[in-house]
């Protein structure tokens, strides 16, 4: 299971990344998009993968005896999809603005600013 | 629980709220923006002599343990950042009084600008890894609203730079973050320190570090990914680009010093003396020379920014206590001087309607209050004694020279010669030279909110002469600090509570 989450997250980072280097806007977004959810991912794995055990502690004991999931990278990347779905409906909407500003989506249009 | 943590935090974001709650009334908005700025400050104060009097202050949210909830640490180098918080925000919040259009404080200014302060004091403040990404993204959430706040072209495309560049470190430090909690099980840094301290696999532990040093450094603007801030920091209105020349890059720097004194100093050799050191040399070198081609103030400036963040770095990257302190010593002065020359360039504006060196001119015959007040920030950027920066960067220096770096040491004076050169290129040109037959002088001596603009600046250029002739006070600070930092112990202690009453399940 964790070698093949693995495999997921690397391509995932590696398509993010392509897509980041893409000159149109658009693809940088998306680019954006995949790489928090890869960050989210593997937070989820490294934090290690447990199938159907709830971190619950049954009526009778004091604390959980049998293997459990642990609640905190669960925790962690409900926050960090919060954030990041926040910053990528902000991003969306700049994009448009400036698609809208600038006429055009091409990244090579929009080199005014730098030095 | 301390209260004195917790109000740096408290004030600005619930000026935050209440500005947005009075959304209508423009006039409100402004009074309760000054009231948070000088709350803001006052709490900064509060905070720091209580640091300076009972040492590293804890406060544990919801009365949780240190390990499992939430921990807000204030030790020195936090407190100072509070503090240098406060006199930032306060000068920002008067001066916008001045110079914020209608328009812009119509779409939000002051909501945004709380909420960034009370992200960038949290940030300053956290004592958790988790929560130390959750304040920088409050904070950057803010700030891409301050960026685009007007949008203009060129906002737009400084914005989408700035957000992109900002987003990927952001997605980094999470990714580090994640494998972080996977090898040590714990995301409070002062249990981390513990945890890693006795750790196998340095080498991966190396690996989380790097990672943390890409995330840190794109946000510090430091060498090989700056770009994104001499493309962005000059093109909303004056106020934000000041605040955020101050305080912005500050973050990552703080974060920095945070991380690599506190939980990666395994390999000091490889992280510190190697990758560090080259990252601060060449973020020096390559500031410099991009505001050396500038012609237009405020990206000489930006690119100043870059360089000065260069001696913060190899402050650290010397790892003596002189060279930490020097680069504590560095921070505040910095954030000081810029926040004050980034502010004067906006007066600037004001006369002649350009940032462009050759359609300004004549200035100082125009007023020759604003050009020694220009010359203060300006000379001590440079590094000209009695002012702060000298002390700043002599403290650096001399670190250098005693630990034997002698490119660190050549470089930095090369790049002290070459920001002297910029500060006088903008001198001569805007302020010496006469006025161009093109340029219209706008406005003379008959602004009416001419109070409101010098206030902020003229205070922050005494600052400056304070610290630079009380120096030998703030040295010792910064001394004390670099103390602090280079003994974890005294920090693990503070939130864990000592070695032997730590009681693990």
């Amino acid at each position: 299971m964790e070698n093949l989450f693995a495999f997921v997250i690397g391509g995932l980072y590696a398509t993010a990344l392509f897509m980041m280097l893409r000159r149109s806007i658009v693809k940088l977004v998306i680019g954006l998009m995949i790489l928090s959810n890869a960050a989210n991912l593997l937070i989820l794995t490294a934090g290690g993968l447990v199938r159907g055990a709830p971190p619950l502690i049954p009526d009778h004991l004091e604390r959980v005896t049998t293997t459990m999931a642990d609640p905190l990278p669960q925790a962690l990347i409900l926050t960090a999809i919060v954030i990041s779905f926040g910053v990528l409906a902000f991003a969306v909407v700049l994009i448009h603005r400036a698609y809208e500003v600038i006429g055009a989506d091409d990244m090579n249009e929009m080199k005014s600013t730098d030095s | 629980m301390n209260i004195a943590i917790v109000l740096p935090i408290f004030i600005p974001m619930l000026a935050g709220a209440l500005t947005l709650a009075c959304w209508q009334w423009r006039n409100v908005q402004r009074w309760l923006s000054l009231l948070s700025g000088t709350g803001l400050l006052l709490a900064g104060i509060y905070l720091f002599i209580q640091v300076r009097e009972q040492g590293i202050l804890v406060a544990y949210m919801g009365d949780w343990a240190a390990p499992y909830g939430i921990t807000l640490v204030a030790d020195l180098l936090s407190a100072i950042m509070v503090l240098v918080t406060g006199i930032v925000g306060l000068s920002v919040a008067v001066y916008s009084l001045a110079t914020m259009s209608q328009k812009h404080e119509a779409f939000g200014y002051y909501p945004l600008l709380h909420l960034m302060l009370a992200g960038v004091a949290g940030a300053f403040l956290t004592g958790d890894i988790f929560n130390l990404y959750v304040w920088f993204e409050i904070m950057l959430v803010a700030s891409f609203g301050l960026m685009i706040l007007g949008g203009e072209r060129a906002q737009m495309e400084g914005a989408v730079k700035y957000v992109t560049l900002n987003l990927l470190s952001s997605a980094l430090f999470l990714t580090a973050v994640g494998l972080l909690y996977g090898y040590a099980g714990t995301l409070n840094m002062a249990d981390l320190a513990v945890k890693l301290g006795t750790g196998e696999q340095p080498g991966l532990v190396t690996v989380i570090a790097m990672l943390f040093m890409v995330a840190f450094g794109i946000k510090a603007a430091a060498f090989p990914l700056f770009f994104w801030l001499p493309a962005s920091y000059h093109t909303p209105p004056v106020a934000i680009s000041a605040v955020f020349a101050g305080l912005l890059t500050k973050v990552g720097v703080y974060a920095l010093y945070r991380v690599f004194s506190l939980i990666f100093v395994q390999d000091i050799s490889l992280t510190h003396h190697h990758i560090l050191m080259g990252m601060g040399i060449f973020t020096m070198l390559t500031g410099v020379l991009g505001a050396a081609a500038q012609f237009e103030v405020r990206r000489i400036l930006s690119f100043h920014i870059v360089s000065q963040i260069g001696y913060m770095l190899v402050g650290l990257a010397l790892f003596t206590p002189l060279a930490i302190a020097g680069g504590v010593f560095y921070i505040f002065h910095h954030i000081i001087v810029k926040t004050n020359l980034f502010l004067i360039s906006g007066i600037m504006y004001r006369y002649h309607g350009s940032y462009e060196l050759s359609k300004l001119g004549g200035l100082y015959r125009a007023t020759p209050w604003l050009a020694l007040l220009f010359l203060i920030p300006a000379m001590s950027l440079a590094g000209i004694p009695p002012l702060s920066g000298f002390f700043a960067k002599y403290t650096v220096i001399k670190a250098g020279v005693l630990e034997g770096a002698w490119w660190m040491v050549g470089i930095a004076l090369l790049v002290g010669l070459l920001t002297l050169y910029s500060m006088v290129k903008i001198w001569a040109e805007a302020f010496w030279k006469p006025l161009p037959e093109e340029a219209k002088p706008l406005r003379g001596g008959e602004d009416p909110n001419r109070y409101l603009l010098y206030l902020p600046v003229a205070v922050l250029a005494g600052m400056t002469l304070t610290i630079g002739l009380g120096a030998e006070w703030f040295v010792q600070l910064a001394l004390d600090t670099a103390d602090q930092l280079l003994t974890p112990s005294g920090y693990i202690d503070a939130v864990l509570g000592p070695i032997e009453a730590r009681s693990r399940p």
